[in-house]
């Protein structure tokens, strides 16, 4: 007699209007182990993870928790039925302390002060059982993205999950913060809970994985045992083909210094410092590729390069220096000096949604004499303009009147690619080229990217995605907590160097890498805290 | 100024607070709530109407006080429609509500009374009259003391009591049971509400409602306590007042206190002298019915303490992934 | 692809929302025991079958046309003007001011300046609730609501204390002089034996409010500034990338609002009173929000917009005079078509969706 399986589901399939997000998902997750689900942006996990937690309702299928089939129309039953889960964009009130977080929509009765007490005692012996340890009254605002992930943690065991679904838990973490957090699930597994990794990292998986479903499309297209697997076989059924990146290109002949970035610093409007003295060169016919976790500053680099925020230290152009803030520092004065800019975000900066794709062929450069007829803009030889950029970058459907929302995020950005060359600039920063981009449309924007380097052009790539980073950039700068911690060039290093780096370690601290990367995180959370107050 | 003077305009202040201060505490469970209501001026307006109308017609001011409620708390459902339901514009719904209740009440009293859109004046059982305190009057021969009592404290109607035991009563709720941790959480990150299995719109519709009743009560001060009727725009900026109380307040309960009872000392000092003359300086009466917009503005920009409002003050909430 | 063609949305949308106002408006006349197919009728006759009638139809278009735009160039920039009745009441000061104290030859020269007297005050009333939103985020509906009583307190300074004619009673400023007096449709129309628009207010301020609306359409869809406006309405971090500065966006955004709701004040004041009252914006500036709301911001649906609260406000007028129902059954009615297609515009939306889904998946 073999134990029931603490999920199963049958049959799942989920419509978004003419968008199956689902289609007959079938798979079985065995209690005390870690189940990974893993497969490209897009393919379903989360909507698959959001039905199970009661946040859609399935078109068709069944669900049964511990053998017994189990509707889960809302999260209250979900959390009734054991499962807890922590989302990728986390649900807490940030104004609110721990305590109150953990607590709400679990209280005890209607007066709070008995809940407060009670939990305050579980909470205790949950950091204790799981090293969990997190100051039960501070504010959520004062804690770090790591500490925040340990509350939602808190909360789902709070609640008594039995299972617990995380949606990309590593996704804001430097590498010796997902380490931790490995040792949180492990810790828990071995208390019998089962866990739920959603994710799109072949490293986790083997890591930590007992079990491995891999979804594409919409679809499950295999559950393995990961002892019996190997990432090339994972990617191979994630992507439906062999070779996930490969870009060919020849080595690079790197010119004379484009831009040279010297002690760059931008302090935010919260006070954080996110730049803290960056300095960089970027030559003629090279990619620049900044490796880093998302939210070590590399954002801001791009935004205060591109004019977007104010910084102090300065900025070269081809020798030039651009004022960095005041009159002529905007993003638009930029662009007359030769910067083009792909936001890292298309759909809240590159482009303006319900605008038509030739309104937004000229954004940012609608201030250009050929854009203007008298005191009027030229919309016929603008429109004439995005007919021809839009064949030439084989944008689908190829209609300059649609709305920018109407297009897919490949063809998105494919627009905005278009724009930014097109005027033939002599830097190009670039960040997060291919997020939301369909595989064709990758393969696209990497070639073109690799032709502008070969035209000349000094290439200033951020990616969040090693692969991309590797795949691309003739050198590779890595960022922590607004610095530069080091460059390496692609071929004389590897992943595990670069993710020392990420976690702020530096060479001379290698000795101890553990402890280093401790330390080093915990002066980032005291820095950032520190601006809060 | 004697005492006696001093004692007037105070006691003219507590009246003039007491719908500032219903007003402003409906629009705290609101805005808290994540819902913002610029619509509190229509809702005791529609109150005022429906309060003094039923009283007139049934004799009854508790009759009265009921209808103001459900009133106000119809004209509470149309905004919690429009803003949680159908994630409309919350600030056009409120809008929207002020001309409903403006244009509403004058059609239905012309229609029931024929009096040029007023009730008939309210008498006896109609009204909320004046409540002597115990020992009042045998106080009342104490120096200082005896005064403040018998003539400012006691003597007001039921609803400035009402509103008053508000103030603790609605701090209570918000910071010490579980329905006042929800409906912050609700007004600062409905996400966390709706993944925690707590339904969003029901609270928000809780809070909608409450809002409904609190605004019913102040407009049936307004119409059987302070005055004897309704009559076209009695509310006369009134919401608008509670609503910079409110900001003034920065969303709390026990600072709305101090507001009302600011904004209300003004206009106290607004109806009993027309003009101050300060040490050779006169300062117009308009100077004083402008004061509480323009410290509003002060405290908006930010130039004495910010006022922040709910984060998500002001946003339909769509579940997202 | 979008849940709806967007003729849909831009006509169908607004069209079934007026509707159900309509509806719903009619259930109220009815409920006053009177006949909404009686009201219709003498509301028609009143306001549309004789041309005085139209006279102050056009009148009334005249303002809201005026107010409709001022909300709604604020609409395009993402931010809600409240403050239109306020600007308007400052910008009959300006109009005020310069008519008194300004010796006109000719009622051309008079409205050249009166139109910027107007323009500048209302603008300048905008300007610090403008200035405060963009430098230091203080909500601007809030503002413009304060702006709106600190305007009617500055107003009734003004007239009680400074402008009212020594011996006069009610708080307004002595009569403009005779070179001021704009020419009414009577005196551009009216022959001796076709005495059009007899005794009617509107006057040749509503070309200027025409006009304003091909102005409006330029600025918004044919210029530089437009463009940076919609951008920065639709997307604030957009704008940022792109070069567009926040601040200055809100600004001007800001100052032509104030200015259009301040031109407003042409037509009432210069126009039909011929002096500055009290109460000489009448609540137009409130009734621009529903006027922008129903025309969708664009001013070709702007105009259709304020001619129907025209029609509205003549016809509520007879209904008040011949009938036992207030004037305020158009308040209820203008309540109606804001809430119906500014705040439950989902309700309609919705179902409306639906319908497009289930008809293209047919075909």
């Amino acid at each position: 007699m073999t134990q029931a399986p603490a999920i199963e589901l049958k049959g799942i399939s989920k419509a978004f209007g003419p968008v199956q997000a689902n289609k007959d998902i079938n798979v079985r997750v065995m209690p005390g182990t870690i189940h990974g689900i893993i497969g490209e942006n897009g393919a379903g996990k989360s909507t698959l993870m959001s039905i199970l937690y009661g946040f859609y309702k399935a078109d068709a299928g069944e669900i049964f928790v511990a053998g017994r089939k189990t509707d889960i129309p809302n999260s209250q039953a979900a959390i009734a039925a054991g499962i807890g889960m922590v989302f990728q964009h986390f649900k807490l009130v940030q104004n609110f302390t721990v305590l109150e977080n953990v607590i709400l929509g679990a209280e005890d009765g209607p007066m709070l002060r008995p809940s407060l007490a009670r939990a305050r005692g579980v909470l205790k012996q949950l950091s204790e059982d799981y090293e969990l340890s997190v100051d039960p009254d501070q504010l959520i605002e004062n804690l770090s993205v790591g500490h925040q992930q340990r509350v939602e943690i808190l909360k789902a065991l709070y609640r008594q999950a039995d299972i617990l679904i995380l949606d990309e838990p590593t996704g804001v973490l430097t590498p010796a913060e997902a380490d931790h957090l490995f040792r949180i699930l492990d810790g828990l597994r071995a208390q019998g809970k089962t866990i739920i990794l959603i994710t799109h990292k072949l490293r986790e998986i083997m890591e930590i994985t007992d079990t491995v479903s891999v979804m594409r499309r919409g679809g499950m297209t295999a559950t393995v045992k990961t002892a019996e697997t190997s990432p090339e076989q994972l990617a191979e059924l994630m992507v439906g083909r062999k070779v996930l990146l490969q870009v060919h290109k020849t080595p690079a002949r790197p010119g004379a210094p484009v831009l040279q970035i010297d002690d760059l610093r931008h302090t935010d409007r919260h006070g954080v410092e996110r730049l803290r003295g960056v300095s960089l060169t970027v030559h003629a016919g090279e990619v620049l590729g900044i490796a880093g976790v998302a939210g070590n500053g590399q954002s801001e680099l791009l935004e205060a390069i591109g004019g977007c925020v104010d910084a102090s230290g300065s900025i070269l152009l081809n020798g030039k220096a651009l004022p960095l803030s005041g009159p002529g520092s905007d993003g638009a004065a930029r662009r007359a000096a030769g910067i083009a800019h792909v936001p890292e975000d298309r759909q809240t900066e590159g482009l303006i949604m319900p605008f038509t794709a030739w309104e937004n062929t000229v954004f940012g450069y609608h201030r250009d004499p050929a854009c203007q007829t008298g005191p009027l803009m030229n919309n016929a030889a603008i429109k004439q303009q995005a007919q021809d950029k839009m064949t030439r970058y084989d944008v689908r459907p190829p209609n300059p009147a649609l709305a920018a929302r109407n297009f897919s995020g490949g063809n998105q950005q494919k627009i905005v690619l278009a724009r930014e060359i097109e005027r033939d600039p002599d830097v190009l920063l670039i960040g997060q080229p291919t997020r939301g981009v369909d595989i064709g449309a990758i393969e696209f924007i990497h070639k073109e990217i690799i032709r502008l380097r070969d035209a000349g052009k000094a290439i200033l790539l951020v990616s969040v995605e090693l692969d991309e980073i590797f795949a691309l950039s003739d050198r590779i700068a890595v960022m922590f907590d607004g610095k530069i911690m080091g460059e390496r060039a692609p071929e004389s290093t590897d992943q595990t160097e670069l993710g020392l780096l990420m976690a702020g370690v530096t060479a001379s601290q290698a000795g101890d890498p553990i402890a280093a990367v401790d330390a080093s995180l915990h002066q980032k959370e005291r820095r950032e805290a520190r601006a809060h107050d | 100024m004697d005492l006696l003077t001093l004692l007037q305009v105070l006691d003219s202040t507590v009246r003039l607070a007491t719908p500032l201060l219903l007003a402003c505490l409906a629009g705290l469970f609101s805005e808290r709530s994540g819902v913002f209501d610029i619509g509190l001026e229509g809702k005791m307006l529609a109150a005022a109407f429906a309060s003094a109308a039923v009283a007139a017609l049934t004799g009854s001011v508790w009759i009265g006080l009921l209808a103001g409620i459900g009133a106000a708390v119809f004209m509470s459902l149309i905004h919690g429609l429009a803003s949680i339901t159908f994630r409309g514009n919350q600030l056009i719904s409120g809008v929207a509500i002020n001309f409903l209740a403006s244009g509403l009440t004058v059609l239905i009293a012309q229609d029931l009374f024929g009096q040029g859109g007023r009730t008939p004046s309210l008498i006896g059982a109609g009204r909320f009259e004046p409540i002597t305190l115990p020992f009042a009057e045998a106080l009342s021969g104490v120096p200082v003391l005896g005064p403040i009592y018998a003539d400012l404290i006691s003597g007001h109607s039921i609803l400035v009591y009402v509103a008053f035991a508000m103030v603790p009563l609605s701090w209570w709720v918000l910071f010490r049971t579980r329905f006042g941790l929800r409906l912050r959480a609700v007004g600062d990150s409905p996400e966390a509400v709706d993944t925690a299995g707590v339904s969003v719109a029901g609270l928000r519709y809780g809070a909608v409602l409450i809002c409904g009743l609190l605004c019913g009560l102040a407009g049936a001060y307004l119409a059987t306590g302070l005055q004897a009727g309704f009559v076209r725009e009695m509310t006369a900026g009134r919401g608008y007042i509670a609503l910079a109380a409110l900001i003034f307040a920065k969303w709390r309960p026990v600072h709305a206190l101090w507001a009302c009872l600011l904004f209300g000392l003004l206009q106290a000092v607004a109806l009993r002298y027309q003009n101050i003359h300060l040490g050779g300086i006169t300062i117009p009466v308009q100077v004083m019915d402008a004061l509480p917009y323009i410290l509003t503005v002060i405290i908006l920009a930010g130039f004495v303490g910010k006022a922040i409002p709910p984060r998500a003050g002001g946003e339909p909430y769509v579940k997202e992934r | 692809m979008d849940k709806m063609p967007a003729w849909a949305d831009a006509v169908l949308v607004p069209l079934i929302s007026i509707l159900l106002a309509a509806l719903l408006s009619a259930l109220v006349i009815l409920a006053i025991g009177e006949s909404p197919l009686d009201a219709l009728t003498l509301m028609i006759e009143g306001a549309l079958m004789r041309s005085s009638g139209w006279g102050y139809t056009l009148y009334y278009t005249t303002n809201f046309i005026f107010t409709g735009l001022c909300v709604a160039v604020a609409f395009h920039a993402r931010m809600f003007n409240i403050g239109g009745e306020g600007q308007a009441m400052i910008g009959g000061l300006g109009v005020a001011l310069v008519c008194l104290f300004i010796p006109f030859p000719h009622w051309s020269v008079a409205l050249l300046v009166a139109t910027l007297a107007a323009a500048v005050f209302g603008a300048l009333w905008a300007l610090i609730p403008a200035y405060l939103q963009a430098k230091r985020g203080s909500h601007i509906v809030i503002t413009t609501i304060m702006f709106n009583f600190i305007a009617a307190a500055v107003l009734n300074y003004v007239l009680v204390n400074l402008l009212r004619p020594t011996g006069a009673m009610d708080p307004a400023t002595a009569t403009f002089p005779a070179a001021t007096h704009l020419p009414t449709f009577q005196d551009m129309f009216a022959t001796p034996d076709n005495p059009l628009f007899r005794g009617a207010p509107a006057n040749v301020t509503f070309f200027l409010a025409v006009l304003a609306c091909v102005a409006f359409w330029l600025v918004m869809w044919r210029t530089r500034l437009g463009y940076e406006i919609r951008a920065f309405g639709h997307s604030e971090s957009a704008a940022k990338y792109a070069g567009i500065s926040p601040v200055r966006i809100t600004v001007v955004a800001m100052l032509m609002s104030g200015g259009l709701a301040g031109m407003m004040a042409l037509n009432t004041t210069m126009g039909e009173a011929e002096r500055l009252v009290l109460n000489a914006t009448e609540g137009a500036g409130f009734i621009g929000i529903a006027v922008a709301l129903m025309g969708r911001s664009h001013p070709v649906g702007i105009f259709l917009a304020a001619l129907l609260f025209g029609f509205l406000y003549q016809g509520g007028a007879e209904l008040a005079l011949w009938t036992s129902i207030p004037r305020e059954l158009i308040t209820v009615i203008q309540a109606l078509v804001i809430l119906f297609t500014g705040a439950l515009d989902n309700m309609v939306r919705m179902p409306l969706e639906r319908v497009f889904l289930a008809l293209r998946k047919g075909a």
